[in-house]
């Protein structure tokens, strides 16, 4: 098992220098992309039968690279696994999408060489099994995904977003640097010795902090967002579903791996700790998602909503588990790990809709764009389905693991610590108000997208995007059905991840007759996709076919009411900011520092009338900008010692020389 | 070890102290070169003696490097460039004399505290060598701080280099193929700083470093 996954992950590296090869060859793009197709389906059929088959075995292997005495170690767990499916899952399908969106990429050796490396990359960070390899993986995966953020360099905006970028990585890789460093100091770099080894409390609570600020920085937790929102919609679209869909899953599992396996017991706090950045990131992150009028930013910034919902599912189950309620925390423990494999799904199918109209329309500014049902109605469907699923509407993926997490915080009250009990169902609240506000934001990029009357002529001239994009998004939109409509599968499936790191599983949930899941007991809660699914197919076919049936069937075309205007221009219609402008009124104000600015001409003038809406991102303003002054202060300062006479440097040498013997001396 | 070998080995390392010092104070080229040549013959004596103490043959041809190289082929090729350049009535003193003596001294006692404080253990003449020598590198350094011309930096340069050489004799064993190599790089770039004092005289018209910062648009 394990062999077959490091052959493909060779061979995914084997692919990197053939990229330079490829991208100058006219049908390079695609033997590239099929290749990868190949690898990464290879890895997900490999994880999943071990996943399936053998969860409880945990093969490992020794490579001599990396360091001397340490070698690579690589480990193929139930959790391991589980996250190969999700990395490679999502590869395939970017892989499948690239095949036709690849195509028209305009500088391809930008990309070609970069994207069997990165793929190769968070495979090797989900099967290393010492810190070593661990960390050359993760910063290997920053890097190659940097490159590509920059490959369209030609933009500044883009360059920023690369700098931002490469900048924050750092900072996360350094953070894990730490944590490890603190580990490792007992035991040394393996992760099995890691896990025979017991830190004390005050040591692994520092881990936990550091952790937090390494893996939150690369999932996108607030406030360390900061770059995400501008990195992941630079990289060209395929890449940006994958970093969205698949890189942040990859934080999860390093925090998950870390705090959940190589640490012992959880203590309480660390709980604490976890809800209360989870569940604000949840809802700032949709907030924002809601203001933006670019999609890909809107599909980064719900990005940052789901991270939350999946660090408020871990918060609670490691509660839970220190609470002693283990059953409870495996329920929120497969809700965290449900979430990540939708979002996955969901996500990366968004972006590449997103990808196919911009390759068609060359447009990502929302009001740009509408009407593209009729002009792309195969698209246009799939990314409906990735809307209803994100805004966790049954009977797809999402309302799921959405519905598993607050069956969970319905639980709180069992917690015996009262700190615990008041926090979580304010999360609750927290992630309620993320779910209504994440609604809004996809009827709101799918309303204005794809509905109403193009808004330029980009958007009237638009066609459907090519067969291998359809093909990708149609099998995502796919597999996002079949999860919410029978999810006991899924549940079942992950028994054997949530054995190893919670120390309990859910009940069993596929013996169940007509599918039904039940959290804990039926006689508390049950959710039944498949009758749901039913439902809603059968009772939408019975009200299409009575009103075809008892509605006059003779076709009229009149004037739509108009409000007395008879309506020339498609700028007329609802916009994305007007659709948004009464939540930016209540919540925008505060948190967003929203001001509108309204310019009204007097009367009888004929110079236009003006709103002008100013947003600023609070956390950029208080966190970022005061450090970024400091360091700028201070290295204007540093740098006049670019620029002395020769004495004068060799005076600060001798300099330092007698004053480092001086201490020496005292 | 005898008494009075111990007492020679400490009069020769101490000379070379005192020749160091009189370099400090020389304002004309032509003297402090004459000084250096002093600075590396006493040295190469040092080294001789230290080879006979030790019984270690392979010194003398340290000894003999210093000798050839150091107090005869440097000091003369330095006397050429500096009538080539015209620069021989030139006279440069960046701080006062006295001042300069004074941190010599400073620089001397602190070798000595210094030493005296991290090799407990060693024995007597090693510990005095290395003292020695540490005062020789310093003020080394402190000559080419204290200079403007190129050419009295190379000096002060090649006088550190020579506080190297003692503290390795003393240090009983520096192989000969790392003295021949340390000799040989301490020619190439005795080379290059020829070099380029001509070239930068051509473009400036003076070896004073000042001109340098003048060009660069610095001020001092």
């Amino acid at each position: 098992m394990i062999a077959v996954a490091l052959w493909s992950v060779a061979a995914l590296l084997a692919l990197a220098p053939a990229g330079v090869v490829l991208s100058a060859r006219p049908r390079g793009s695609f033997i590239l992309y099929g290749g990868c197709l190949i690898a990464t389906s290879t890895l997900c059929v490999t994880a999943l039968s071990d996943l399936l088959y053998f969860p409880y075995l945990t093969p490992t292997a020794t490579l001599p690279i990396g360091l001397p005495w340490l070698g690579a170690h690589f480990r193929l767990d139930a959790l391991s696994a589980f996250f190969l499916v999700v990395v490679n899952l999502g590869g395939a399908a970017a892989s499948l999408f690239a095949l036709g969106y690849g195509q028209h990429e305009d500088s391809p050796g930008r990309v070609l060489p970069f994207y069997p490396a990165y793929l190769a990359a968070m495979n090797v960070v989900v099967l290393a099994n010492d810190a070593f390899s661990f960390l050359v993986a993760w910063e290997f995966m920053s890097l190659t995904s940097w490159a590509m953020v920059v490959s369209h360099h030609r933009e500044a905006e883009n360059v920023r977003a690369g700098y931002v970028y490469l900048l924050m990585a750092s900072f996360g890789t350094l953070a894990l640097l730490l944590a490890f460093g603190l580990l490792a100091s007992r035991a040394g770099y393996d992760f099995d010795a890691i896990r025979a080894s017991h830190p004390s409390a005050a040591l692994a609570g520092m881990v936990v902090i550091l952790v937090l600020l390494g893996a939150g920085s690369k999932a996108g937790l607030v406030p360390l967002h900061a770059w995400l929102p501008l990195a992941h919609p630079a990289a060209p679209s395929h890449v940006s579903g994958l970093m969205s869909g698949v890189m942040t899953k990859v934080a999860v599992y390093g925090f998950v791996r870390i705090v959940f396996d190589l640490l012992p017991e959880p203590v309480w706090w660390w709980s604490v700790v976890v809800l209360l950045v989870g569940g604000p990131t949840a809802t700032l992150g949709v907030l924002y998602a809601l203001m933006q009028r670019d999609i890909k930013r809107v599909l980064a910034y719900s990005t940052i909503e789901n991270i939350g919902i999946i660090f408020t599912g871990l918060g609670l189950a490691l509660a839970f588990k220190a609470q002693g309620l283990d059953w409870v925390a495996a329920l929120a423990f497969t809700a965290a790990l449900l979430h990540v494999f939708n979002h996955a799904l969901f996500k990366s199918l968004l972006f590449f809709g997103a990808g196919a109209v911009l390759e068609v329309t060359g447009e990502r500014d929302m009001e740009k764009l509408g009407g593209l049902i009729h002009r792309m109605p195969k698209t246009a469907f799939a990314v409906l389905v990735g809307c209803v699923a994100i805004s966790a509407l049954p009977p797809f993926n999402g309302f799921v693991s959405e519905w598993l997490t607050f069956q969970a915080i319905l639980l709180s009250p069992q917690l015996p610590n009262w700190g615990l009990k008041l926090i979580i169902p304010a999360v609750g609240g927290l992630l309620a108000l993320a779910a209504a506000f994440a609604a809004a934001c996809f009827v709101k990029l799918y309303g204005i997208s794809f509905l109403g009357r193009p808004r330029s002529d980009v958007a009237a001239s638009a066609h459907e995007t090519d067969r291998f994009s359809l093909a990708a998004m149609f099998a995502l939109a796919a597999l996002c059905l079949v999860a919410g409509i029978l999810p006991g599968l899924f549940i079942d499936a992950l028994a054997p991840v949530s054995k190893a790191m919670v120390g309990n599983v859910m009940p069993h949930q596929t013996g169940l007759e007509w599918l039904t899941i039940v959290p804990i007991a039926e006689s508390r809660s049950s959710y039944n996709g498949l009758l749901v699914f039913l439902f809603a197919a059968l009772s939408g076919m019975a009200a299409a076919s009575a009103i075809h049936r008892l509605a006059s069937d003779r076709l009229r075309r009149a004037p739509a009411w108009d409000c007395g205007y008879p309506d020339p221009s498609p700028a007329i219609q609802y916009s994305a900011s007007s659709f948004s402008q009464p939540i930016r009124r209540v919540f925008g104000s505060v948190i967003l520092a929203a001001r509108e600015i309204g310019e009204m001409p007097p009367p009888l003038s004929p110079a236009p009338a003006r709103l002008t809406v100013d947003m600023r991102d609070l956390i950029w303003d208080a966190l970022y900008a005061p450090i970024a002054k400091v360091i700028s202060v201070a290295t204007e300062r540093i740098n006049t010692l670019q620029f002395l006479t020769i004495r004068r440097y060799l005076t600060l040498v001798f300099a330092a020389l007698v004053v480092l013997l001086l201490v020496v001396a005292l | 070890m005898s008494s009075l070998q111990f007492d020679i080995a400490h009069l020769l390392a101490g000379s070379l102290v005192l020749a160091s010092f009189m370099m400090l104070y020389q304002d004309r080229l032509y003297a402090l070169l004459n000084v250096y040549a002093l600075h590396a013959g006493v040295l190469a004596l040092s080294v001789a003696w230290q080879a006979y103490v030790q019984h270690a043959p392979h010194l003398y041809v340290t000894a003999l490097i210093a000798l050839v190289f150091k107090a005869i082929i440097i000091p003369v090729a330095l006397h050429r460039i500096i009538r080539q350049l015209g620069i021989h009535r030139e006279i440069e003193n960046v701080i006062g004399v006295g001042l300069t003596m004074m941190a010599g001294i400073g620089l001397v006692a602190l070798s000595m505290v210094v030493m005296l404080r991290v090799t407990p253990g060693a024995d007597a003449l090693a510990r005095e060598d290395l003292a020695f020598a540490l005062s020789v590198l310093l003020l080394g350094l402190l000559i080419m701080v204290t200079r403007r011309n190129a050419v009295s930096q190379v000096v002060g340069f090649m006088s550190l280099e020579n506080g190297l050489v003692l503290a390795a004799t003393g240090a009983k064993g520096m192989p000969l193929v790392v003295e021949i190599s340390v000799a040989f790089s301490v020619l190439i770039a005795f080379i290059v700083i020829g070099i380029f004092l001509f070239r930068i005289r051509e473009r400036f018209d003076s070896v004073d470093v000042q001109e340098l910062d003048r060009f660069r648009g610095e001020r001092r």
